[in-house]
């Protein structure tokens, strides 16, 4: 096969995802997404001009050696790019689907200066999902043992990727999980129609073929607290998310109808109470509802998505910014879109109202108007004076972020953590003030994606790996 | 895995079971919960710990069947397994020596009083211990309690045995006799928390109520377990489970615990409908339907 030159590859064009119909999907669970064939990813693959200075390496929060894998892949080497994916990324299939790209690798795309960039997400996808589907899992070759022993709190991403690492470099990894899943918000947030959980449950088993040991139903702070943690382990990584919802504080959200984003993505994904009463977690019936979810973010999508999944009539998203300032995925606003999502922006709930029993019946919305840019550098909503509308609701989800949980740090009063709760690390090396322990993730960010606290358990891994051998170093 | 080393009822479909789970016996204090599933698709239900043995390394949980879940937790039997057990989660009960000490138990809430009148005598109090059911049958931990409080009160809705009438009745006639009492502590159905707050908060008496909202995860990720204390949203599962009688707002606590009720409806019909299937693909087969009525 003859090389390409450059301005064959530019002339290319960036392949399309192939996806369900949007009528058909917008009533089951099954993944949008269906993933390149073969033939597409070799062709998008070559659309990679092999940049002699990869600069989306650099995009990428856990430096994913992006060209390498590319090339094997237009080479049909498709085994060895899930390889060089896993030497930085402990999840890639979950990653290829989660990942905002478009603000990350894709953004620095070289050729997406001109056109439209290499699809870096979806060829990270097909890699890695054509791994495990064709090859047996593996024993991931690791450094020798050091006999050192370190404890990762929390299943999540920030946990999953740090204690990947870390058994690669020859330590003993053991993961504590609060529930009775590993995964964190990959199974009890992301709905399996974006993430279907089987692949989740592989990067799981990947990790526990390679030797690390998962503990589910284990609360540290509770069942065991950080300062027990401390006598039996070298090490501690704390990765317990953020996983505190908050509320709007707008009178009514007690009524029964108002739901966290969390409380009703977990009810849908983790307890399945989609499939009630053989699961039997109970949920509202949405079906011909109206519901109206309060956010932007990817987990307001996640949520209004799962809505209209459920039966109801009209999935609303409520955002009081405009649709530019929309933090979530371009492909997810895209989707919900074609799935009938109504997007209301620049609204504002001032009060959920109820009936006598207690039940949510209509939502009142203030209309806004975007003003001078606020700390966040978007410009900041105001509200349009007596413009203001009351629709009726059946469900209310309130996907407006998270604050930080406090069971480990009211359970160890030594941990210093800022005013809101977030534990206080170095940057560089994630150490907390205790220790031996450091912490990484949205529990020291405050809420922020997938990929991040990926990135912020693999700079622990190396901090942890350093400090173990060299513990006189802290 | 959690083996059930034993299990037998102790009133009408409540059932006592005793299941190992040695990390949270070493761990738990009065006034905390576990999280369980009875079986890998189950429901996460909240129940509180009544009591626990180092030596076994058990934890002993108290049942009541009403809803799906509950009622299919009480058909397992020593030696079962429950699928899965997490905890102890949410805050102790916060003892002191208060002085005198009421402690109030309403139907299966006696088995959350129990635990926590047994760390208030530790703690140095005089407990009184009161004890309702709607009749002698509902009454349970009787001999526990007699063991623990220094006084013991049954009280029964319908006078079939000890005190004809409410707990709150008796509390009223403790209070009027005159006796000095500094703390009250109220566990049982919403109404009857309810009703304590209000005879206690004219004599200013401290009183702590242990709540029972819906649960999902039980570690304040969800938030679904929001109540109104003191006109402000807290998460039972971690901010309690134990909060100001005298501050909760009951009605909305009452208004939320339905949520699901025609779903809990449902789930029951659903599984009355497959033993009635069981039952009748047994009466086909010829299998003894004893062991279908067992199950």
């Amino acid at each position: 096969m003859s090389e390409l030159s450059t301005k064959e590859r530019y002339k290319i064009q960036r392949h399309q995802m192939p996806e369900q119909d949007a009528e058909l999907r917008s009533k089951n669970f099954q993944e949008v997404n269906l993933g390149y064939t073969i033939e597409i990813a070799m062709e998008e693959a070559d659309r990679c001009i092999r940049c002699k200075n990869p600069v989306c390496v650099a995009g990428c929060p856990v430096s994913v050696k992006i060209p390498d894998f590319i090339r094997m892949i237009a080479d049909g080497k498709f085994e060895e790019a899930a390889s060089i994916l896993k030497e930085d990324n402990a999840l890639p299939a979950v990653c290829g689907r989660v990942c905002p790209q478009e603000e990350q690798c894709e953004s620095v795309c070289v050729v997406g200066k001109k056109g439209k960039p290499v699809a870096i997400g979806y060829l990270e996808r097909f890699a890695a999902d054509w791994e495990r589907n064709n090859i047996k899992l593996k024993e991931i070759k690791s450094s020798p043992k050091s006999g050192k022993k370190v404890a990762v709190v929390g299943g999540g991403p920030a946990g999953l990727s740090c204690a990947g690492d870390l058994i690669q470099m020859g330590h003993d990894v053991t993961v504590f999980e609060a529930l009775h899943e590993i995964g964190g918000v990959l199974i009890y947030g992301i709905p399996e129609f974006r993430l279907p959980k089987e692949i989740v449950k592989a990067e799981v088993e990947s990790l526990q073929t390679a030797g690390v040991e998962f503990v589910t139903n284990y609360v540290i702070g509770l069942t065991e607290t950080i300062e027990e943690l401390q006598s039996r382990f070298d090490a501690i990584f704390i990765g317990v998310g953020a996983g505190l919802p908050y509320f709007l504080n707008i009178p009514g959200e007690h009524l029964n109808g108002v739901y966290s984003a969390n409380e009703f993505l977990t009810r849908v994904n983790l307890m399945k109470s989609y499939n009630f009463p053989n699961n039997p977690t109970p949920m509202l019936d949405l079906h011909g509802k109206t519901v109206a979810v309060f956010g932007g973010g990817n987990t307001a999508m996640d949520a209004v998505r799962t809505s209209k999944r459920l039966g109801a009539s009209r999935a609303i998203i409520c955002y009081r910014r405009s649709e530019q300032e929309m933090p979530a995925r371009i492909e997810e606003v895209h989707h919900a879109k074609e799935e009938g999502i109504e997007f209301k922006l620049l609204v504002s709930p001032l009060e959920l109202i109820g009936d006598e029993q207690g039940w949510l019946r209509a939502v009142r919305l203030q209309q806004m108007e975007l003003g001078e840019p606020d700390a966040s550098g978007r410009r900041r909503p105001v509200p349009i004076k007596d413009q203001v509308e009351t629709i009726d609701i059946t469900a209310a989800i309130i996907a407006i972020g998270n604050g930080s949980n406090p069971i480990i740090s009211n359970t160890t009063p030594e941990l210093i953590v800022n005013k809101w709760g977030n534990i206080i690390v170095n940057e560089g090396n994630m150490k907390t003030n205790m220790k031996g322990i450091f912490a990484g993730g949205d529990i020291v960010t405050g809420g922020a994606t997938v990929i991040l606290a990926m990135g912020a358990g693999r700079s622990a891994a190396k901090a942890i790996d350093d400090y173990l051998k060299n513990p006189e170093s802290w | 895995m959690n083996k059930i080393l034993e299990a037998r009822f102790i009133g009408p479909d409540v059932k006592l079971f005793k299941v190992e789970a040695s990390k949270i016996a070493e761990k738990k204090k009065a006034g905390q919960f576990v999280i369980l599933r009875v079986d890998e698709n189950g429901e996460r239900i909240p129940l509180t710990i009544a009591d626990s043995d180092l030596n076994e390394g058990t934890i002993t949980i108290i049942v009541q069947g009403i809803g799906a879940t509950t009622k299919q937790l009480n058909t397992l039997e020593t030696g079962d397994y429950i699928h899965d057990l997490v905890g102890p989660l949410g805050k102790a009960s916060h003892i002191e020596n208060f002085g005198t000490a009421v402690s109030i138990g309403g139907g299966v809430g006696t088995a959350i009083a129990y635990p926590t009148a047994k760390a208030l005598k530790e703690a140095g109090n005089h407990v009184i211990s009161i004890i309702g059911g709607k009749s002698k049958d509902y009454i349970i931990l009787e001999d526990e309690m007699r063991q623990t409080a220094d006084e013991v009160y049954p009280t029964t809705d319908d006078g079939s045995y000890g005190f004809h009438g409410f707990v709150t009745q008796k509390l009223e006639e403790l209070i009027k006799s005159g006796r000095k009492i500094d703390f009250v502590l109220a566990i049982g159905p919403i109404p009857m928390m309810a009703a304590v707050a209000k005879v206690t908060q004219p004599y200013g008496i401290k009183t702590m109520v242990s709540l029972n909202p819906i649960m999902v995860d039980g570690t304040g990720m969800c938030g679904g377990c929001r109540a109104y204390v003191d006109n402000k949203p807290v998460f039972v599962c971690v901010d309690g489970p134990e909060f100001d009688a005298h501050k909760v707002d009951f009605k909305i606590l009452l208004q939320r615990n339905k949520m699901y009720l025609p779903q809990e409806k449902d789930t029951l019909e659903h599984h009355v409908c497959n033993y009635d299937k069981m039952f009748d693909a047994a009466k086909r087969s010829s299998i003894n339907t004893k062991e279908v009525e067992n199950v």
